[in-house]
C-alpha cells in the first residue's frame, strides 16, 4: 500500500468528512427554508467528495477496510482535518465564515488538483469543483449580506471572522504525505496557494465593508491529528452506530 | 355584488369542479373555499417543515455514509415540499410570515406523528415506510384536487414520497436480515410507530368535522376510514414478507371483506397528542420557534443589504443619465 498517498487522501477527504457533519447538523434549524436548503446541499456535496475519496483510499489500502470504516472507525488522533473546519455554529455568522474560509482554499486547492498526475484524484477533483464553486459563491454572498446588512450582523460577522482567522494559516500548512506527494506531482503545493487566497478573502471582506484581521498569531495541529476539544462531540456523533453495532451492515 | 350575483357565482364555480376543471389563484371562489385551502395547504406544508425535524434528530449519527447521504436528501426534500407548499398557499392571498406566525402561536396545526421521538436507527426505516407510505395514501388523490396549484405540488410531492417509502423499507429490509440486535430493533420501531401511523389517517369518519365539503372540493377524495382501512391492508403483507409482526393482537384477515379487521385504535392518546400534549410537541416548537427567532437578524441583514444594492443601483443609473444628458 502506498502509504504517503493513503495518508493524502486523508488530509483532503477529512477536511470535507468534518465540515459536511456539522453543515448536515443544521438541517432543520436555517434562518430561513431557502437556507436551510442550501446549507443540507453543502454537506450532500461534500459527502459525495467524502465518499468519493474513501472508496479511493480503501481501494488503496487494499484491506478489507471500506469507506465507512475509514469515516467512521478511526480514533481521534487519526482524523488529519484542518481545525477551522471542526469549530462550532455559534451562530449563522460563525458557520458562513466558516464555510468561506474554507471555500476559498478548497476552490483554489481543487484547481490545482485537477491537474495531479494520479487519475482518480484528478476526476474527483473534476467533479468536486462545480460543487465547490457553487458553495464559494454562497458563502461569499453571505459575507457581504451580513459584512454589509444592518449593524448588528456586521458586527455578528466581524467577530466570527476575527475568530476563526487563527485557523486559516494552518490550511497552507504540508505534512510529511503531502510534501512526498508534491513531489511526485500527485499532491497540490498547497504553500503556493496563499497568497491568492489571502488576497481573495481580502477581497471579499473589503466588499463587505469587513475589516481584514491582523493578528498573526495561528492554530495549528488538524493536520497532525491534534485537534480542538469539539472534534471529539462530533466524533462521538459520527462514529456512534459503528461504535455501538460493530460489524453490521446497514 | 348582489346576493343573486354571489349565488350564480357560486353555482357556476361548483359546477366548474363537478366538471373536473382546475381552480386557478385569480380565478373567484368563495370565501370558504379559499380559507379551507389555506388551512389544509399550510397545514400540509407546516408538517413538512416540522417533520424534518424527528429524521434531522439522526443525520449526524447514521450508520453508514451511503445512508447519511440518503437521509440529507430526504430531509431536504421535505423542506423542499413545505417551500412549494407554502408558494401555493401564498398564491391565496397570505404571506409565509403570517403562515409562520399561525404554526409558531400554535394556531395552525401540523400532523402529530411528528410529535413522537425517534429513539434509534430504525426509525428511520419506520418512518419512511409508514409515515411516508400513510401520507401517499393521503396525498395521491390530492393530484387531482379541484386547486391547481395544489394539485400540481401533489404530483411532485407524491413523486418523492413514494421514494423515500421505499427507501424506508429498504432500512428495515436490512435490519431484518442482520443480526438479533437490528431485528429487534426494527420490531421495537414499528411497535412504537404503528399505531401513531393508523391515526395519522384522521379521526373516524363519525368524528371528522371537514369530510362533506372537502369531498365536494375533491381536497379529500376518500374518507378516513376508507383510507387508514387501505393502509392497513397495503401494509400488514409487507411487514409479513420480511418477518415483522404488527403489534396489534385484533388483526386479523377477513375473507369476507377482504380486508384486515385491526383492533381499536387509542384515540385519547391521538386527542392528546392533537391537543399538544405528546411526547414532542414542545420540543418541536421550541426548535421551530427557535430557528425562526435565532434567524430573524439574518433575514433583516438581508433584506438590509439587498435594498442598499437597490439603491445604490438606482444612483448609479442616475448618474450615468446625467453623464449621457
Amino acid at each position: 500500500m502506498n502509504q504517503n498517498l493513503y495518508q493524502y487522501i486523508l488530509g483532503i477527504a477529512d477536511n470535507s468528512l468534518i465540515l459536511g457533519q456539522r453543515m448536515g447538523a443544521l438541517t432543520g434549524h436555517g434562518p430561513s427554508l431557502e437556507t436551510d436548503i442550501a446549507c443540507t446541499n453543502i454537506s450532500l456535496d461534500l459527502f459525495g467528495q467524502v465518499r468519493s475519496y474513501y472508496q479511493y483510499a480503501a481501494k488503496i489500502a487494499g484491506d478489507k477496510r471500506t469507506e465507512d470504516d475509514i469515516a467512521m472507525l478511526r480514533p481521534e488522533r487519526e482524523y488529519v482535518n484542518v481545525l477551522l473546519v471542526e469549530q462550532p455554529d455559534t451562530d449563522f455568522a460563525y458557520t458562513m465564515a466558516r464555510q468561506f474560509l474554507f471555500d476559498i482554499y478548497h476552490f483554489l486547492f481543487l484547481t490545482e488538483l485537477q491537474k495531479s498526475k494520479d487519475l482518480t484524484l484528478s476526476a474527483i477533483a473534476n467533479k468536486s469543483i462545480k460543487e465547490v464553486s457553487y458553495h464559494q459563491r454562497f458563502s461569499s454572498d453571505w459575507i457581504k449580506r451580513l459584512g454589509d446588512g444592518t449593524e448588528e450582523s456586521h458586527k455578528r460577522m466581524q467577530t466570527a471572522i476575527d475568530d476563526l482567522w487563527r485557523y486559516t494559516d494552518e490550511l497552507f500548512h504540508q505534512t510529511e504525505a503531502d510534501k512526498a506527494m508534491v513531489a511526485e506531482g500527485i499532491g497540490v503545493d498547497v504553500t503556493t496557494l496563499k497568497d491568492t487566497y489571502y488576497e481573495k478573502v481580502a477581497e471579499v471582506l473589503e466588499a463587505s465593508t469587513l475589516e481584514v484581521p491582523e493578528s498573526k498569531y495561528f492554530q495549528k495541529g488538524g493536520k497532525q491529528g491534534v485537534h480542538t476539544e469539539h472534534m471529539g462531540y462530533i466524533l462521538a456523533e459520527l462514529q456512534y452506530m459503528q461504535r455501538a453495532y460493530p460489524n453490521m451492515e446497514w | 355584488m348582489s346576493e343573486e350575483q354571489i349565488r350564480n357565482l357560486e353555482t357556476q364555480f361548483e359546477e366548474r369542479i363537478a366538471r373536473d376543471e382546475k381552480i386557478e389563484p385569480k380565478d373567484w371562489m368563495p370565501e370558504k373555499y379559499r380559507k379551507t385551502h389555506i388551512r389544509q395547504i399550510s397545514q400540509h406544508a407546516h408538517s413538512e417543515v416540522v417533520g424534518m425535524l424527528p429524521e434531522g434528530n439522526w443525520i449526524t449519527r447514521a450508520p453508514s455514509l451511503r445512508r447519511k447521504v440518503a437521509l440529507l436528501a430526504k430531509v431536504q426534500d421535505e423542506a423542499g415540499h413545505g417551500l412549494y407548499l407554502y408558494s401555493a398557499c401564498e398564491t391565496l392571498g397570505i404571506s409565509r410570515d403570517e403562515l409562520y406566525e399561525q404554526l409558531h402561536s400554535g394556531k395552525a396545526k401540523y400532523s402529530s406523528i411528528f410529535n413522537y421521538p425517534t429513539v434509534t436507527w430504525a426509525d428511520m426505516g419506520a418512518i419512511g415506510w409508514l409515515v411516508d407510505g400513510a401520507a401517499i395514501i393521503n396525498q395521491v388523490p390530492l393530484c387531482n384536487t379541484s386547486f391547481g396549484p395544489y394539485a400540481r405540488a401533489m404530483v411532485r410531492v407524491c413523486k418523492e414520497e413514494s421514494f423515500h417509502q421505499r427507501q424506508g423499507y429498504e432500512i428495515m429490509i436490512k435490519l431484518m436480515n442482520g443480526t438479533q440486535e437490528q431485528k429487534d430493533m426494527a420490531q421495537d420501531a414499528l411497535n412504537r410507530w404503528w399505531w401513531p401511523s393508523l391515526m395519522m389517517l384522521g379521526p373516524t369518519d363519525a368524528e371528522s368535522v371537514h369530510t362533506e365539503q372537502s369531498m365536494k372540493w375533491k381536497l379529500k377524495r376518500k374518507s378516513n376510514d376508507d383510507l387508514r382501512q387501505q393502509f392497513i391492508d397495503q401494509t400488514v403483507p409487507q411487514a409479513e414478507l420480511i418477518g415483522l409482526v404488527i403489534p396489534d393482537p385484533d388483526l386479523k384477515w377477513n375473507e369476507e371483506r377482504g380486508s384486515y379487521d385491526f383492533g381499536e385504535i387509542n384515540w385519547d392518546e391521538f386527542w392528546q397528542v392533537v391537543k399538544g400534549h405528546g411526547p414532542m410537541n414542545k420540543e418541536r416548537m421550541k426548535a421551530r420557534v427557535g430557528a425562526w427567532e435565532g434567524g430573524e437578524w439574518v433575514r433583516d441583514a438581508a433584506m438590509a443589504y439587498s435594498e442598499k444594492q437597490q439603491e445604490r443601483k438606482e444612483k448609479q443609473s442616475a448618474s450615468l443619465k446625467k453623464e449621457v444628458s
